[in-house]
């Protein structure tokens, strides 16, 4: 096992080299100079030329990468231009709020998910099934911030039952998990937990009609026990597969969160990332991808290594 | 004079009718598609928006770009205005058909090119192998170490808003998808005989991709992109949702969707609109790449 994990790690740094070289390169794949963005239009070539050299952008490439490197290892990915604070304590509490969302998208995403899959995949070809299934297809198909729109029109605007947008009374203060603050957080987690919610149970669904179509199912039967048992080892065999997925799925959610939490101004790190876009700000812009990057790498690997931990299958390969 | 088994065997295989020909694959999974309700009636309504996105301009629809400050987000169902009209008096009917142009092509050209580029890298990674399959299978790794969604956002956010800044950075997010699917089944057909038969008789590595190889991965690999399509015109139509794809005032669903968004406590099922034109083409790309997976499953 240890063998297992120390070699998936080392595989890692390389991975996490080149995602800090791919957001390294962005700020400079846009056109022009990088520093054109930041610039005033009348600016005069003298500011021009100092402002390079102080954020170094008068050095090769390489040694620029070396640099931020350099630094991003030590915790400092810069400041912010807009705000003039450290990008890495602004991005970090963000992803504080995205976290949570994340997490409860994930609850009521993963359940549904598992409980439709299972049930759709025990009980194959009925109307059950074919309910369960359409439920997934529109969830995986459905544009989710236009649903959170839907949502808002519905449960704010018509019933006036949740606040549309926000995280907590009084703008976006400290999270705390009381009805007040909670009340914020259903639509946008409900939002968020289609596209989840969807793939599961596809997932879940396919395993449980794979397993059960499996040899040794048919041994259980036939011994006469009953099927709860039968059910117990169905679980066992698609749980490996299907934690995979929901691991995979929990980081989309965490990088992905832009469009719905700009939908429900959501203070997490997809709204800073929309400010960062839409303000220049490009260190803050490549700080908030690295970090989110960088969580979506380290998820990977826990599952990978999780996978390894209740499958033994997978170690010898 | 006695009659020896063995050629009384091939006689009566000589004497016997000719089998009847059988039917090819494709002619057999084409069979199945057209006999499965759901994908054909998801195929009726993607050729029917695609052919008045065509056609738009002999439809005698509106105006899409004539506003009018007097006549703002009347309701569905106004007297000609069957879909009402948007927050500057647009309407609505002959935004959303109009909209269905920019928004297919943003949506579906990301993929044709990811296409194209992802089954050639896949073909080659996979059939050439060593060193080559290395390079290209590892810059896959990495885009893979990002969300797709960030990716997106990340390049169209980087490169600037504009049309064709979204479709250049929905390609590169879909490249990598593709190439790895492509990769996989060009493995696993690379080593049967046909192929090693087709290179003991001399045929060159080109040769033998594009001949033996393509045909055999493309299914696969076509109906992976078919759903990509759900995914990408979602994406598409964010990009523009968060103001990085079209700019005002091009009529297109995600853009609708963005500037309708203050509309929604005025009118507020007019706003919803564009997004349900959306999930209508993302889910019936979606079934019909359900259809045809199970319909290129013979076995079953």
């Amino acid at each position: 096992m240890f063998v297992y994990i120390a070699r998936r790690i080392v595989y890692v740094i390389p991975i996490v080299i080149s995602v800090a070289l791919v957001c390294f390169l962005l700020v400079h794949i846009t056109p022009g100079d990088p520093l054109v963005a930041i610039l005033p239009a009348d600016a005069s070539q003298e500011l021009a030329a100092q402002l390079r050299i102080a954020y170094g952008f008068d050095r090769p490439l390489p040694i620029q990468f070396g640099l931020w490197l350099w630094k991003a290892v030590n915790g400092d990915l810069g400041h912010s231009i807009a705000t003039g604070r450290p990008v890495l304590s602004e991005v970090m509490r963000a992803v504080g709020n995205t976290v949570t969302l994340a997490i409860a998208a994930a609850m009521i995403g993963f359940t549904l998910g598992l409980l439709f899959g299972l049930i759709a995949g025990y009980f194959r070809d009925t109307w059950i099934d074919k309910v369960a299934t359409s439920i997934a297809i529109a969830g995986v198909s459905v544009p989710h911030y236009w649903l959170g729109m839907v949502l808002v029109i519905i449960f704010s605007v018509q019933l006036n039952w949740l606040p549309a947008v926000g995280a907590g009374p009084g703008g976006s203060g400290a999270w705390g998990w009381d009805w007040e603050h909670i009340r914020y957080l259903i639509l946008p987690a409900i939002t968020t937990s289609v596209i989840p919610m969807g793939i599961v149970t596809r997932t879940v669904r396919a395993l449980t009609g794979d397993i059960l179509s499996q040899d040794f199912v048919e041994a259980l039967r036939a011994k006469g026990l009953r099927e709860t048992y039968v059910f117990r080892h169905v679980i066992k065999n698609a749980a490996p597969t299907a934690m995979a997925v929901m691991g995979l799925q929990l980081g989309y959610m965490l990088g992905g969160s832009i469009l719905i939490e700009t939908v429900f101004s959501w203070p997490g790190s997809g709204l800073l990332l929309n400010s960062a876009i839409f303000q220049r700000d490009l260190p803050l812009l490549q700080g908030t991808i690295l970090v989110l990057a960088l969580f979506f790498v380290f998820l990977n690997l826990m599952v990978d290594i999780a996978q390894a931990a209740i499958d033994p299958r997978i170690k010898r390969s | 004079m006695s009659i020896s088994p063995i050629s009384a065997i091939s006689d009566a295989a000589l004497q016997a009718e000719p089998a009847t020909k059988a039917r090819g694959y494709w002619t057999t999974v084409g069979r199945r598609i057209i006999r499965d309700k759901v994908s054909m009636t998801c195929a009726c309504i993607l050729i029917a928006i695609f052919l008045s996105a065509l056609c738009a301009s002999w439809l005698g629809l509106a105006d899409p770009y004539q506003g009018s400050m007097i006549r703002r987000l009347r309701h569905i169902g106004t007297p000609n205005y069957p879909l009402g009209t948007d927050e500057l008096g647009r309407d609505m009917l002959a935004r959303l058909i109009y909209g269905g142009r920019l928004s297919l092509v943003v949506g579906i050209l990301p993929v044709i090119f990811a296409f194209v580029i992802g089954t050639s890298l896949g073909l080659v990674a996979g059939y050439i192998g060593g060193k080559i399959n290395t390079a290209i299978m590892r810059t896959v790794d990495v885009f893979y170490a990002f969300p797709s969604v960030l990716l997106a956002i990340a390049i169209s956010g980087a490169l600037g808003a504009g049309i064709v800044n979204s479709i250049v950075s929905l390609t590169i997010v879909f490249v990598p998808q593709i190439t790895r699917v492509a990769e996989s089944v060009t493995t696993g057909v690379r080593n049967m005989d046909f192929v090693e038969a087709a290179r003991a008789s001399g045929a060159g590595p080109f040769t033998i991709m594009r001949v033996h190889m393509l045909g055999n991965v493309l299914g696969p690999i076509f109906v992976y992109a078919t759903g990509l399509i759900s995914v990408s015109m979602i994406l598409a139509a964010g990009l523009s949702f968060l103001g990085l794809g079209t700019k005002p005032p091009e009529p297109e669903w995600g853009l609708m969707l963005n500037t309708l968004r203050t509309a929604i406590y005025i009118n507020p099922w007019v706003a919803a609109l564009p997004g349900v034109m959306i999930f209508a083409v993302s889910i019936c790309f979606n079934l019909l790449s359900d259809g045809m997976r199970s319909a290129m499953d013979i076995r079953n």
